[in-house]
């Protein structure tokens, strides 16, 4: 790993340091290409990169050659001593792993990379290269703005929180701007926070993983941009603990940019302040929700909080506090550096912008596809995916997460919008998209649903807290066929109670997975499945 | 109090100390405890209770709450297995059926060696290769039972060579 400019005499390779290269022997691989190398009087050097995304073909080796870089994967110890035979270090491109120029990669080549533009292209804590590639340019505009400036460029950008709420972020940023502290109500110093929300717990996402291992400082200059504009000169991240590689990346990144006056006191000599601190949880779901988030954060046991008082307003040891995911972060930098109105280009209706989806599960294909807002799931699964793993026929897919609906092929034509899915009864979430072939059995996926709310309740509320293991026994009242009907009607009542009376999403949400299983698939339940539309029942 | 304990109490101290000047500075001291300890031991409850000034009961119960915490000492590995519905779709319930078998443990259990800690996690964002199980700090992807038991082979012929 290096910071310094490419040597025309070296050849320079790229092999990422994701935590799904490394999951798949990328670290190994480095090694033995290295000493390969060596053997062969061959003079490399190695920069470890983000991943690029395009999973089912990591550890993906890149050479820097003339007319681009050119891709081979995925990679194993065994191909390294035919890739070198067959001089993939010079551009020869016959090697059967050859993927041809990366940025020609149909998968790649069609997506509309805003905010992971960077992804996959630079070494993650190489500040020279974040900012070859534009990087810091949205912070030294806001540097130049006032606070309600930098707001302006949020709301006319339309970006809405990419946690899966999907609040307006501009507005949030307006109230935290406009609140004042416990502080300065007494006179002292203003104190506001910014908390980015790196929780990702969603089964299926990964996209700010990504964001964090592969630009970090992306996320480091959204926050930053974030502080100036709320006048907030404290960011906490706060980051699962299911992701030490992320740990380790945002760490050496804020360390370098600590030094280099990216971040601390006096910001590239503007006299403004910001400080930023990862702070790890410790494997609990329920802290992704964002006042649970903030207990956690102030030492305690993470327990949802009654809203209002808003955490814009009563947030972080009671201030205000701008709370936002690392993907509506890492969308900032972009909106200062090109202007809101750029970002608002993309997507469609109220949907504005593009939103990572996030391919995995059963699917050929996995990885990350960043599209503007409208594109249906159909094209994410056959044209980007290619089917399933298996080979099986796709039964199920689960859009963002598992407090959302599974939805069955007839919905797969719906845009991937905040409101089409809305309209179906589904939610976008995070955009996570979890594929299930045709051995999936439906009834067991309700089950953990329910199964992983007891898990993961926080027990302030009674429906989530009981509901959650009520619902548990019936299904397997069901599953059992034992007085099948009057269980089945017994769990639609239950999910309604755990609808309409939770405190959060948890409760409140586990619901539609449940529902969407036993709409869709009662076969799966042991019911008969309703005529579809235009069937030819008699 | 045990005579093991004891000895580790200096150790909880001397992090305390170092650390309970943060804002919000209990889930750092309790992740820094069990980073050097393995675990949290019940003996350092009271100690962290009056150097933050709360109860032990408020420590106690956020040892509690969350589910890396643990209170008694772990195998010298720790393999979590990914139980979510990405690796579901990728045959995570047969591994998980596998890895108890194999471990001859439950979750939370410890092997009869002390070498491995089997544990269950709710999604380590390997999700486009999956299944995946972390090893330590370590995540592998695409774990089908037989690599799980590569990988299980490869830390128990690890402990071999230290001692």
């Amino acid at each position: 790993m290096t910071d310094s400019v490419t040597k025309s005499s070296v050849t320079t390779i790229y092999i990422p340091r994701d935590t799904t290269a490394l999951a798949m022997g990328a670290d190994l691989l480095a090694t033995e290409i290295a000493a390969e190398a060596a053997t062969r009087g061959e003079t490399v050097e190695i920069i470890r990169n983000g991943s690029r995304g395009l999973f089912w073909l990591e550890p993906l080796v890149e050479v820097e050659t003339a007319s681009g870089r050119i891709a081979y994967g995925p990679v194993e110890s065994k191909d390294i001593d035919s890739l070198f035979d067959q001089a993939f270090l010079t551009g020869e491109t016959s090697h059967p792993l050859c993927q041809g120029l990366t940025e020609e990669i149909p998968y790649l080549k069609k997506q509309q990379r805003l905010t992971f533009a960077r992804a996959g292209i630079t070494d993650p804590v190489s500040l020279e290269h974040y900012q070859q590639l534009d990087g810091f340019n949205g912070l030294k505009k806001a540097l130049q703005m006032d606070g309600q400036g930098i707001v302006d460029e949020v709301k006319t950008s339309g970006l809405r929180g990419r946690g899966g709420a999907a609040f307006p972020t501009g507005i949030k940023w307006q109230t935290v701007l406009d609140a004042k502290s416990t502080e300065a109500r007494n006179g002292n110093q203003d104190q506001k926070y910014i908390v980015c929300n790196a929780d990702e717990g969603d089964s299926g996402t990964f996209a700010d993983r990504m964001v964090m291992e592969a630009d970090p400082y992306m996320l480091i200059e959204g926050m930053t941009i974030a502080g100036l504009a709320a006048g907030a000169d404290q960011g906490y991240i706060y980051l699962r603990s299911e992701y030490p590689v992320a740990h380790q990346i945002l760490n050496e990144a804020i360390a370098k940019a600590e030094a280099a006056g990216f971040l601390g006191d006096n910001l590239l000599n503007s006299g403004k302040t910001f400080h930023l601190e990862v702070r790890l949880g410790a494997k609990a779901y329920i802290c992704g929700e964002e006042t649970s988030l903030l207990e956690s954060l102030e030492g305690k046991r993470g327990m949802v909080r009654s809203k209002p008082p808003l955490p814009a307003l009563v947030g972080l040891f009671g201030q205000p506090t701008i709370v936002n995911n690392v993907l509506s972060l890492a969308a900032i930098p972009y909106i200062l550096s090109q202007g809101g109105q750029a970002y608002a280009n993309y997507g469609m209706g109220r949907s504005l912008g593009t939103l990572p989806f996030q391919l995995a599960g059963n699917i050929k294909r996995g990885g990350l596809i960043e599209l503007a807002f409208g594109v249906t799931l159909r094209e994410l699964l056959e044209e980007y995916g290619g089917g399933t793993f298996s080979g099986q026929p796709m039964r199920a897919v689960q859009v963002g997460g598992p407090l959302c609906a599974y939805l069955p092929e007839s919905q797969w034509d719906t845009p991937m919008e905040y409101e089409s899915f809305q309209a179906i009864g589904a939610g976008l979430g995070h955009g996570g998209i979890v594929v299930f072939d045709n051995s999936v059995d439906m009834s067991e996926q309700a089950r953990f649903s329910m199964e992983f709310c007891v898990a993961e309740s926080c027990g302030k509320c009674t429906p989530c807290r009981i509901g959650s293991t009520r619902g548990v026994e019936v299904i397997d009242r069901i599953r059992n066929d034992d007085n099948r009907a009057a269980n089945m009607e017994l769990l639609e009542d239950l999910c309604e109670t755990m609808i309409d009376g939770s405190l959060c999403a948890m409760g409140g949400m586990t619901p539609f997975p449940v529902q969407s299983a036993v709409k869709y698939f009662p076969e799966d339940f042991n019911q008969p499945k309703p005529a579809a539309k235009g069937s030819a029942r008699s | 109090m045990t005579a093991v304990n004891e000895q580790l109490l200096p150790v909880v101290a001397e992090i305390v100390t170092g650390l309970k000047h943060k804002p919000g500075a209990l889930l750092p001291i309790l992740h820094e405890v069990q980073n050097r300890l393995g675990y949290i031991p019940p003996d350092a409850v009271p100690l962290i209770a009056e150097s933050l000034n709360q109860s032990r009961a408020d420590i106690h119960g956020v040892i509690s709450f969350y589910h890396q915490f643990r209170t008694t000492a772990p195998g010298k590995h720790t393999v979590e297995v990914c139980r979510a519905e990405a690796c579901q779709a990728m045959g995570a319930r047969q591994l998980e059926a596998h890895a108890k078998t194999t471990l001859g443990v439950d979750y939370h259990g410890t092997t009869s060696d002390k070498n491995v800690t089997l544990e269950e996690v709710y999604c380590l964002g390997n999700c486009a290769c999956s299944p995946s199980v972390r090893i330590n700090d370590e995540i592998v992807g695409r774990v089908t039972p037989e690599k799980f038991d590569q990988l299980i082979d490869e830390l128990r012929s690890q402990t071999l060579e230290v001692l």
